[in-house]
């Protein structure tokens, strides 16, 4: 039995690992294109900085880049984790009270057509230029698909499944926990990963618009450098940032729902 | 053997439509009841009344002696679907109803326990409900339905996901362990020889709007033998129940 399971194992983390190789092998391929066209000449480096010359700035700049990334990274997590919470909140309200949904739909749906360009500035002038504007416009670019998951989540919910608790005698306080919360959570996560890949963006675009600390500022200082070899480090920094968000997202997903992968293997 | 449940004048109509008219069944301690009917003559309608997930238009409820009518919670209902929550191991799916009684996990746990090797799911208990087979699913449903009960339960087609051979096998398995536990139980069939091999009593619900048009008692003695099924008398309750279905009713 270990030893079957030993060899299972071994065999999903190479059919994990397969699945990625034409995702790689992609991005070797545009790498190797991006090379070819700077260090060839053909397109002169002040429009596209070599690939080579983007490393060596972000190895030049890396202590600088961490600084930052540590304030961006903890508005954007700060912000993520406000969002999840307010998402909570509003989902629980509006599934609970129908008169609640009414109201807050329409208001919810209102703070996503801001664009989050426009808003920045007027956070700033009310929050000041620390950390406070940054998670707020993170807070309200993140809430929504959570809330939007969680909601669709809840009202998903099996009817029989209910029916199932109620002829138990569980009361609506037990069908939430029992029935609703877990059913949602598929739901949770997936408006997470959306979210996570959001928080990070949304971070630096507060900051552009006014701050002093922060990939966003640093982002804006090389522009006016006109350093594009450091603009690019920093963009791929960010890119990689959200994408070990999303990771993370998924981890916590495997480890808060293991009978996924369950139902994962069966099919 | 006394009677523990009962119902009295159950009316049921959705909008304008009646489902069930003037519905008058009972339970006996101990006794297998089967209410047959053809799809959608309002089965599952009446069995939501009786466990008291839906308010009937007229009529009660009453186990054993006290009226429960809308009230859910007092009779352990297997609904129509095996239900068990995809989320929860097996053992916490059958625990499920000893938990919401506010019972702590790990005792329900030890509680529903017990009772694995006599359903057939030793070893199951800590799969998740996707790793089982359709046979174990409703054996896992139906051990949850007999944790919640006290007494009487109702079972809406509890063995129709099962092949006929799988399906005799967990007849006769079903009979033994009605046995070894008492419960009296109120279930729903579609399948004719299913209901002349496990019912002390056969209702049958006909008509739109759907009423009870006869009630046939199977005399056959428990322990009923293996090939009750392929004797002469089984054949004359089988003709029995086809012509109190009516015509056109055989193929249900
Ligand atoms: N909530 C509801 N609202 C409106 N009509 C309903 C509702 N529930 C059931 N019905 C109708 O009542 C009738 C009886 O349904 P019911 O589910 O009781 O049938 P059944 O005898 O259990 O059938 P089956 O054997 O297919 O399960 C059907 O015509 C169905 O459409
Ligand atoms: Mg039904």
């Amino acid at each position: 039995m270990p030893e079957h399971e030993n060899s299972r194992k071994v065999r999903d983390a190479r059919a994990g690992f397969q699945k990625h190789v034409p995702a790689v092998l992609n991005l070797l391929a545009i790498a190797a294109v991006w090379l070819m066209l700077t260090e060839g000449g053909i397109v002169p480096n002040y429009m596209l900085p070599s690939p080579v010359a983007v490393v060596k700035a972000f190895v030049s700049d890396f202590p600088t880049l961490m600084y930052h990334s540590g304030v961006s990274l903890a508005e954007a997590i700060l912000g993520l984790l406000i969002g999840i919470v307010l998402a909570f909140l509003i989902a629980v309200l509006m599934d609970r009270f129908i008169t609640c949904r009414r109201a807050l739909y329409p208001v919810m749906v209102v703070t996503q057509t801001i664009p989050t360009v426009a808003i920045a500035p007027i956070l700033v002038l009310w929050m000041g230029f620390g950390m406070a504007p940054k998670i707020t416009l993170v807070v309200i670019t993140t809430f929504f698909p959570i809330a939007v998951g969680l909601l669709d989540g809840f009202s998903g919910v099996d009817q029989d499944a209910v029916d199932l608790m109620r002829s138990m005698g569980a009361g609506r306080r037990q069908i939430f926990l029992q029935i609703k919360l877990p059913s949602a959570l598929g739901q949770f996560f997936s408006g997470l990963k959306i979210s996570a890949s959001y928080s990070v963006v949304g971070a630096v675009v507060a900051e552009w618009l006014g701050g002093f600390r922060g990939l966003g500022v640093y982002m804006t200082r090389v522009r006016k450098a006109y350093s594009f070899d450091k603009m690019f480090a920093v963009i791929i920094l960010i890119v990689i940032i959200s994408l070990l968000l999303i990771a993370a997202v998924n981890l916590l997903r495997r480890a808060v729902m293991p009978w996924e992968r369950v139902q994962e293997n069966r099919s | 053997m006394g009677e523990v449940l009962s119902a009295a004048h159950i009316t049921k109509s959705y909008g304008e439509r009646t489902i069930i008219r003037d519905i008058n069944v009972h339970l006996n301690e101990q006794e297998i009841v089967c209410l047959l009917g053809v799809s959608g003559v309002g089965k599952t309608t009446l069995f939501h009344i009786l466990s008291g997930l839906n308010l009937p238009d007229s009529g009660r409820v009453v186990l054993n002696g006290r009226e429960i009518t809308g009230q859910p919670g007092k009779i352990s209902y297997m609904l129509q679907k095996d239900l068990l929550l995809p989320y929860k191991r097996i053992i916490d799916n059958v625990a499920l109803p000893l938990t919401i009684r506010g019972m702590n996990k790990q005792k329900a746990r030890e509680k529903a326990a017990v009772y694995f090797e006599q359903f057939g799911l030793a070893g199951t208990e800590f799969e998740y409900p996707a790793q089982l087979s359709g046979g174990m699913r409703q054996r896992a449903a139906l051990l949850r339905t007999y944790l919640s009960s006290e007494g009487v339960a109702l079972l809406d087609e509890p063995f129709s996901a099962l092949d006929t051979i799988t399906k005799s096998a967990i007849h006769d398995w079903y009979l033994d362990i009605m046995q070894k536990i008492s419960l009296s139980t109120l279930f729903i069939t579609h399948d004719i020889d299913e209901a002349i091999v496990l019912s002390d009593r056969i209702y049958i619900l006909s008509g739109s709007p759907g009423q009870i048009t006869d009630e046939i008692e199977i005399a056959e003695k428990r322990p009923r033998a293996r090939d009750f099924s392929l004797t002469p008398a089984f054949l004359s309750y089988k003709k029995q129940i086809v012509t109190a279905l009516g015509p056109g009713s055989f193929r249900i």
